[in-house]
């Protein structure tokens, strides 16, 4: 019965490479998300999300439905849409949310109008992901971009950590030129897991494996190496269950893992040690 | 080793802030004084290599990497998950740079810098749960480990406890025992008076820059803080 449950559907060809695919997206993605939400920038990984859709569908209208002209098509379109973000953020001084909206929709409507004029898109796969498109070429691809961002962000580990936490002190030391460097290295590492993830997961949930367990990791640690850890853990068990609710309730890959991960979330907003309901009581209770 | 001031002006937001500023810094305790709004902040930004000069000229501040400062506090995020001791770990930047691991004599810096101090039983503590006497403790320690020939601090005493006071002030002898040129932002003019020999007040009126005693009991007679 729990063989049946939790092992067979991985006996499937297609499911094993979902897997595979989404367990490696799981070990990189996280890393990058919690220091997203560290710098405040959850709302830029949104915006990129949208912004690679355009990217993806014109990829598909020049290469057809290959992996690597949808994902080339939409890593140009993501890096243009970060730098749009930088922009947007620099020239409104951090009041950036209504120039991130109207980049975002703009991005989906243009998007979705791109992909349904093009024959052979299914658009709910190409927004939502889904299980069966993760074949060989889409399996190396999320197992390339994972091994990348996972070597990127263990090379830029320090240099961001400072560039987060104290840009003045990195200024002060005359170094600001490498803070900007590390700030750049890391948005290409993380719209290169955005790209990465869409196939199997869709372009509209791909950042969720990003940031649904970096969000859920906050109230697992203060540290930041316990709030990586945490995040891995959290999108490894998400991506796994989450395959096997999508195979055994006939879900889309994408939102069913987004579900389990939403519910890790819940669960830690209400009873993590850190920053968490549970946390909050024990104070005023203790006062 | 000093810090020399020439005719130095600066803009804040398009106005000029401060203007016919000279001033030479040398080894010891210097006061940068005066009211708010003066632009003390902006100069020691100035000087830090961190705010644009609108005309003038500063010697001595040319390689960043001999130059220690401390912000003021607000600019930090203090909910960064960070342990006290990779924070001020990373005062060893000029040396190591993004990639090198810790030395031995650097994690020995550190430590020691922490018993200096006094806050050797919070290595491991996250920023998040110091108090303000406490992270202020490990900005100094930070300073320590960066180990500069020229110290530039932006209030350094602002709402700490007495203890940290007598701890940091105690640093800022043991720096000028040392040779070091110390620059202080400072409002408490006795504190000035008993510690900084020298001071340099900005106004509304032009900069004055001298001894202490002299230059602050100008002050006393003609009060130049805005009503």
């Amino acid at each position: 019965m729990l063989y049946n449950l939790l092992i067979d559907p991985f006996t499937l060809g297609f499911m094993r490479r979902a897997l595979a695919g989404c367990l490696a997206l799981s070990l990189a993605a996280p890393p990058l998300g919690v220091f997203l939400t560290i710098r405040r920038m959850s709302l830029t990984a949104d915006v990129l999300q949208h912004g690679i859709l355009p990217g993806v569908a014109i990829g598909a209208i020049f290469g057809g439905l290959s992996i690597w002209w949808m994902g080339a098509g939409g890593l140009l379109a993501g890096l243009l849409v970060a730098l749009l973000a930088g922009a947007i953020s620099r020239a409104t001084e951090g009041r950036e949310d209504s120039g991130f909206a109207g980049v975002y929709l703009l991005a989906l409507a243009a998007g979705v109008a791109l992909a349904t004029r093009q024959r052979g898109i299914d658009l709910a796969h190409l927004l939502f992901g889904s299980v069966l498109a993760v074949d060989n070429a889409a399996l190396v691809l999320m197992a390339s971009v994972a091994s990348l961002a996972l070597i990127g962000l263990a090379l830029i580990w320090r240099g961001l950590v400072l560039e987060s936490l104290d840009p003045l002190f990195l200024r002060a030391i005359g170094q600001g030129r490498a803070g900007v460097a590390f700030h750049a290295f890391f948005m290409l590492l993380v719209v290169l897991c955005v790209v990465g993830g869409f196939a199997a997961l869709g372009t509209l949930m791909s950042v969720g494996l990003m940031m649904l367990p970096a969000i859920a990791a906050r109230h697992w640690s203060a540290r930041l190496s316990g709030q990586v850890a945490a995040s891995v853990v959290i999108a490894l068990a998400s991506s796994t269950l989450g395959l096997l609710l999508s195979f055994h309730a006939n879900l889309p890959a994408g939102p069913a893992i987004l579900l389990v991960a939403g519910g890790v979330w819940l669960a830690s907003v209400a009873f993590g040690p850190e920053e968490s309901v549970r946390a909050r009581i024990a104070i005023r209770s203790r006062d | 080793m000093s810090l020399v001031l020439h005719d130095v002006a600066c803009r804040h937001r398009h106005k000029l802030v401060i203007a016919g500023v000279s001033a030479t810094f040398g080894p010891g305790l210097s006061a940068i004084a005066g009211a708010n709004g003066a632009g003390k902040t902006t100069l020691l930004r100035a000087i830090a290599g961190l705010h644009p000069l609108a005309s003038g000229h500063i010697e001595g501040n040319e390689n960043p990497a001999l130059l220690g400062f401390l912000p003021q506090r607000t600019d930090i995020d203090r909910r960064f998950p960070l342990c006290c001791r990779d924070f001020a770990a990373l005062g060893t930047w000029s040396r190591i740079g993004a990639f090198s691991a810790i030395p031995v004599v650097e994690s020995d810096r550190i430590a020691a810098a922490f018993i200096r101090m006094g806050i050797a039983d919070l290595a491991n503590r996250p920023i998040a749960r110091l108090s303000s006497g406490q992270f202020q403790r490990l900005m100094f320690a930070r300073l320590i480990v960066q180990d500069t020939p020229i110290m530039l601090l932006d209030e350094p005493f602002t709402a700490v406890d007495a203890e940290t006071e007598a701890v940091l002030i105690d640093q800022l002898l043991a720096w000028r025992d040392e040779g070091r040129v110390v620059v202080a932002v400072l409002h408490d003019h006795d504190m000035i008076r008993t510690f900084f020999p020298h001071t340099l007040l900005l106004g509304r009126g032009p900069a004055e820059f001298g001894a202490s005693a002299s230059v602050l009991a100008v002050e006393h007679r003609f009060p130049r803080s805005a009503a």
